[in-house]
């Protein structure tokens, strides 16, 4: 071999050397979580990435599950409501309503008016302390700190309401089967319009602060897109699908013991399905919610607020699923009783479960920094998803 | 009431025999929502998806579960009459729910129609007997893609196989965990370790009588 048919072999091999490089390259794989401040719990998320596009998205759950179901079995229906409580933590109230007004069902028990127009009041408060709370955290999450501040100094003032009625902040365990543990404190009713006026000025901050500004509308308009037929396949419920376009709550379109067909009020939509969107229609959400509130102070009805129920509770022979329109999304209870102290089964259907079987569909095809927006869009609490 | 019949006469007319029983879920009170239950052959599951989807417009995926209509044999662990010891050797013969059934494990699934307008409003509740040994069903995975996870988390907490699922794999256990934990016969070993404190709470109180008892608010 000449000199010069060596020296071109060995440029040719380094070409190839170099394109090979350039063609070969192996995907990565990153892992986010477990552990991560923006989470309510510990969600993993292994990503297999080309370049900046996610190939394919495997979301890994399993860190927090509880096994309520099973644990159900083995307690009285008084207890499993000191369970279902921490299913979606940020609204408490709200995972027992669907639970007792199934047991109810089963037991024939006519709930007495008062009962009904204060579950609905504490489950409209434990919407608004739920949702403010994603209003300042999706800010924290494209790097805007003030929000999130907001989000946690408003929100106190509802769970401070709700401690004066319940006992709790977070875990109040007041529902009970026939009505309610007790009545509200003196003077409360007066606090909570000023409470409500406050987080109507809360929305207006938060909406003053991130809607409109550049950084926040191009990292979530067009981001995420969901489409109402795919949405719908998944399961996905509440706002997420509101923000679909799909005109469907179950608050008017399924008000099983609850006063939502006496108050006013709307159910706002959004036709563009986009992390903006699923934003956009809980700040109308809380909204809403904080005039529901008035009206349910103006109208409260007086009386008893519990019915006659004997003390030792069996659930007579049947089966019932009752599902409400919790902060995150649809959740209910099917209960299949033997007429005994427990429930022989309970079928948990949560919100967040369904919310986010769509993410390894959703997230595919989409860039790194994108997946940060479109999982806090969601907005899924890990206890509600883990159970 | 008009739209649950439609549903009623439609499914039997595309499902033939394959449509075991259907009736409304009994209801208590204003319930704005009927509920249909059906029990189907679980040979015709991806057809009756299918229909489910195309007929009855019913595009929300809402659950996929599963039941274990075996009466538990260490009882309720309670310490109350359904715990007596013979329960441990012979246990009782199974009852079913609404609709009956053969055999112990039955899969329980519900859709619904989604919109604005009262009478459209329908939800289907789904149950299909599963053979005893080795249960499986076909996997609606391709219908809703919804229960991927669900049938995943019905694989893992009852053993029950789903033909066709796209990757049967653990969602929340680890991936060496043994058993079947909402099957009856898996015991809860906090409470074989440690015995409830929980009758406290169930316990009659003195100076009452049982009729007594059942007029007393609580």
């Amino acid at each position: 071999m000449s000199q010069t048919e060596q020296l071109s072999y060995i440029a040719g091999q380094a070409a190839d050397a170099r394109l090979n490089l350039e063609l070969e390259t192996d995907g990565m794989v990153i892992n986010l979580g477990p552990q991560h401040p923006a989470t309510h719990g510990t969600l993993r998320l292994v990503a297999r990435l080309e370049g900046e596009e996610v190939v394919e998205a495997e979301p890994i759950m399993g860190y927090m599950h509880r096994g309520y179901e099973k644990l159900a079995e083995v307690r009285t229906y008084l207890q499993v409501t000191a369970l279902i409580n921490r299913i979606d933590w940020l609204g408490s109230f709200a995972n027992e309503v669907p639970f007792i007004l199934g047991a109810e069902q089963l037991m024939e028990i006519e709930v007495p008016d008062r009962a009904r127009w204060i579950r609905t009041l504490l489950f409209e408060l434990s919407r608004i302390a739920n949702i403010s709370l994603f209003l300042g955290e999706m800010g924290l999450q494209l790097g805007a700190v003030t929000p999130a501040f907001f989000a946690f100094r408003d929100r106190e003032f509802v769970l401070n309401q709700i401690e004066q009625v319940t006992g709790g902040r977070f875990h109040p365990n007041f529902d009970r089967i026939g009505g309610l543990k007790d009545d509200l404190p003196a003077g409360w009713i007066a606090e909570t319009k000023s409470v409500m006026k406050r987080m109507r000025t809360f929305c207006d901050e938060i909406e003053d602060l991130l809607v409109g500004n550049e950084v926040f509308e191009t990292r979530m308009r067009g981001i995420g897109v969901i489409p109402a037929e795919v949405g719908l396949s998944y399961g996905l419920s509440g706002a997420n699908i509101r923000a679909s376009g799909v005109d469907w709550d179950l608050r008017r379109d399924e008000p099983v013991g609850l006063v939502y067909d006496q108050l006013d009020w709307k159910v706002w939509t959004h036709p563009d399905g986009d992390s903006f969107a699923r934003y956009w229609v809980r700040v109308q959400e809380v909204r809403e919610a904080t005039k529901m509130v008035e009206q349910i102070l103006d109208g409260l009805p007086s009386g008893p607020i519990m019915a006659k129920v004997p003390r030792i509770i069996k659930v007579p022979k049947g089966e019932a699923y009752i599902q409400t329109e919790n902060p995150l999304g649809a959740m209910g209870y099917y209960i299949i009783s033997k007429g005994d102290l427990t429930p022989f089964r309970l079928k948990i259907r949560s919100a967040s479960f369904n919310n986010i079987s769509i993410t390894p569909w959703l997230l595919k095809g989409t860039l790194v920094p994108d997946i940060i927006t479109i999982l806090g869009s969601l907005y899924f609490i890990l206890g509600d998803i883990d159970r | 009431m008009t739209a649950l019949e439609d549903a009623k006469s439609q499914l039997s007319k595309a499902l033939g025999e394959d449509l075991l029983g259907a009736e409304p879920m009994p209801t208590f009170g204003a319930v704005t929502v009927e509920n249909l239950m059906i029990r189907v052959r679980r040979e015709a599951w991806v057809k009756i998806g299918e229909t489910l989807r195309d007929v009855l417009n019913c595009k929300w995926f809402d659950f996929l579960s599963a039941i274990d209509w075996m009466e538990s044999p260490f009882g309720r662990q309670l310490d109350t009459e359904q715990d007596e010891e013979e329960s441990f050797t012979a246990p009782p013969p199974i009852e079913w729910g609404i609709l009956g059934g053969e055999t112990r494990l039955q899969i329980l699934a519900r859709v619904r129609t989604v919109g604005k307008s009262a009478d459209t409003q329908l939800g289907v509740i789904l149950k299909a007997d599963l053979p005893d040994e080795e249960p499986a069903i076909d996997s609606w995975a391709s219908v809703y893609p919804g229960s991927d996870w669900n049938e995943r988390e019905v694989w893992e907490m009852f053993g029950i196989r789903f033909d066709g699922h796209p990757g049967l794999r653990h969602i929340y256990l680890p991936s060496e965990f043994e058993g079947y934990p909402l099957r009856k016969d898996f015991p809860l070993l906090a409470r074989k370790v440690k015995p409830w404190p929980g009758v406290v709470d169930v316990e009659q109180m003195p100076g009452l009588d049982n009729e007594e008892e059942e007029n007393v608010t609580n």
